[in-house]
């Protein structure tokens, strides 16, 4: 099946399979490998993008369910003046250990402030509670999404 | 993992889709959020040769205020059932049980159609329509029907939509004020209930509704009956598991689930919402 995503602003057309994942689209259509594919059952967050503006999972999605959308990755957050304000604060506060989860978790973040741009410690912990980081640093990726938000991260 | 190979089309209507279904036979499958149906179909325990997907369908995502009950489009994703201020307002209790789904990147996909057409005795919203006495409404070749949420659930995963219906719209009674409380006993964050529980109280009118007790979602009848003859909370909890036939697993064995019926019945009977 023909299908067209914008993906991280640029339209990318291709002919799918229909039970092609979006994650698998992404890293072997795309060539877009930044977004990790971890437990492949809807669990560990790592494959976390945007699709019309909202974060999801990846592996739990058809490409072709994404035909027409929007999907933004980990490529497409930082801007031309560098880093987008998660990223930056992911790195002030080291907020990875092994690096495996952190695009999602950036993704997850972001998304985050979006729907809640100023929240208190437990709801970035409730927040990002589809994101596991198997290093279990969760304590400083908590304190960067923190230091996002009181920078008005949540763009 | 990669489901097995299948057909894909989209629907434009649910006149459109159930078409479709009919079309293809019992192999056919709709589509929705997928959220429970693409995890079975990447472990192969699932493996429909056609989907039909219906996730297009705006206008089977609503939540409208019908009176005496709110009417809610199938299609509803859990974010928007959880955040509707229509929800909030009248049926509390379910928006407190939506916002226990999965984890936020699973609530912009999943449905709450499609989690009750998924039937799933461990998942939230089930038991929670069960306890609120809602109705669903499923359209077919046969044309509409509303089926009563205690007639609906057969068996694991099993329920009375036939393969070629469709459910549309789920109609919750409004809470009208009722004393309500939930409560979901997991291990870790975004798990499935081990047990769960969701409940309503006015006076000596009840429903009360276990996660996860039995292959399907369950009144805890006893509970209900005790509290009508006007038992305390307290008293009515101790009967929650009567009747019921929990399974043993990894998490819990069935001696556990049931001292966890009684132990989360009454905190939910006390209003207490995890």
């Amino acid at each position: 099946m023909r299908i067209s995503i914008e993906v991280n602003g640029a339209v990318q057309q291709s002919d799918v399979e229909p039970r092609t994942l979006l994650v698998h689209w992404l890293r072997e259509q795309a060539g877009l490998t930044g977004t990790n594919i971890g437990c492949d059952s809807s669990s560990c967050g790592a494959c976390t993008v945007h699709l019309d503006g909202e974060a999801v999972k990846s592996c739990t999605i058809l490409a072709v369910q994404a035909d027409g959308c929007a999907v933004t990755t980990i490529e497409g957050l930082a801007g031309p003046d560098g880093l987008h304000p998660m990223q930056q604060a992911f790195a002030d506060h080291h907020g990875l250990q092994c690096g495996f989860c952190t695009p999602g978790m950036v993704m997850a973040a972001v998304g985050l402030l979006r729907e809640n741009p100023a929240p208190t410690e437990d709801e970035v912990r409730t927040g990002l509670e589809g994101n596991l980081c198997r290093c279990t640093g969760y304590h400083n990726i908590v304190a960067a999404v923190l230091a996002a938000a009181a920078r008005g991260g949540g763009r | 993992m990669i489901p097995a190979p299948f057909e894909y089309v989209r629907a434009g209507s649910a006149d459109e889709a159930v078409a479709l279904v009919s079309q293809h036979g019992d192999e056919a499958k709709f589509l929705a959020g997928g959220h429970s149906l693409v995890p079975l179909m990447k472990l192969r325990l699932a493996q429909p040769s056609v989907l039909v997907d219906v996730g297009r369908i705006r206008d089977l995502s609503y939540v409208r205020d019908a009176g005496d009950h709110l009417a809610i489009g199938a299609l509803t994703r859990h974010m928007d059932v959880e955040t509707s201020p229509l929800v909030r307002e009248h049926a509390p209790l379910l928006a407190r049980a939506a916002s226990h789904v999965g984890d936020s990147q699973v609530r912009h996909r999943g449905t709450i159609g499609g989690s009750i057409a998924h039937a799933d005795p461990a998942s939230d919203l089930p038991a929670t329509t069960l306890a609120l006495g809602a109705s669903y409404v499923a359209t077919g070749p046969r044309g509409t029907r509303t089926i009563a949420a205690s007639d609906f659930y057969r068996g694991f995963l099993d329920s009375a939509l036939e393969p070629d219906e469709l459910l549309v719209e789920v109609r919750v009674p409004k809470m009208a004020g009722a004393e309500w409380g939930f409560q979901k006993f997991v291990r870790r964050a975004q798990d499935w209930a081990i047990v769960g529980v969701a409940a309503w109280r006015r006076g000596r009118d009840s429903g009360v509704a276990l996660v996860n007790m039995g292959p399907t979602p369950l009144l805890a009848r006893s509970t209900m009956d005790a509290l009508r003859d006007g038992a305390g909370a307290d008293e009515a909890a101790q009967r929650a598991a009567d009747g019921t036939d929990p399974s043993s697993d990894v998490n819990a064995s069935a001696e556990y689930r049931a001292h966890l019926a009684r132990v989360l019945v009454r905190r939910a009977l006390e209003g207490r919402a995890t």
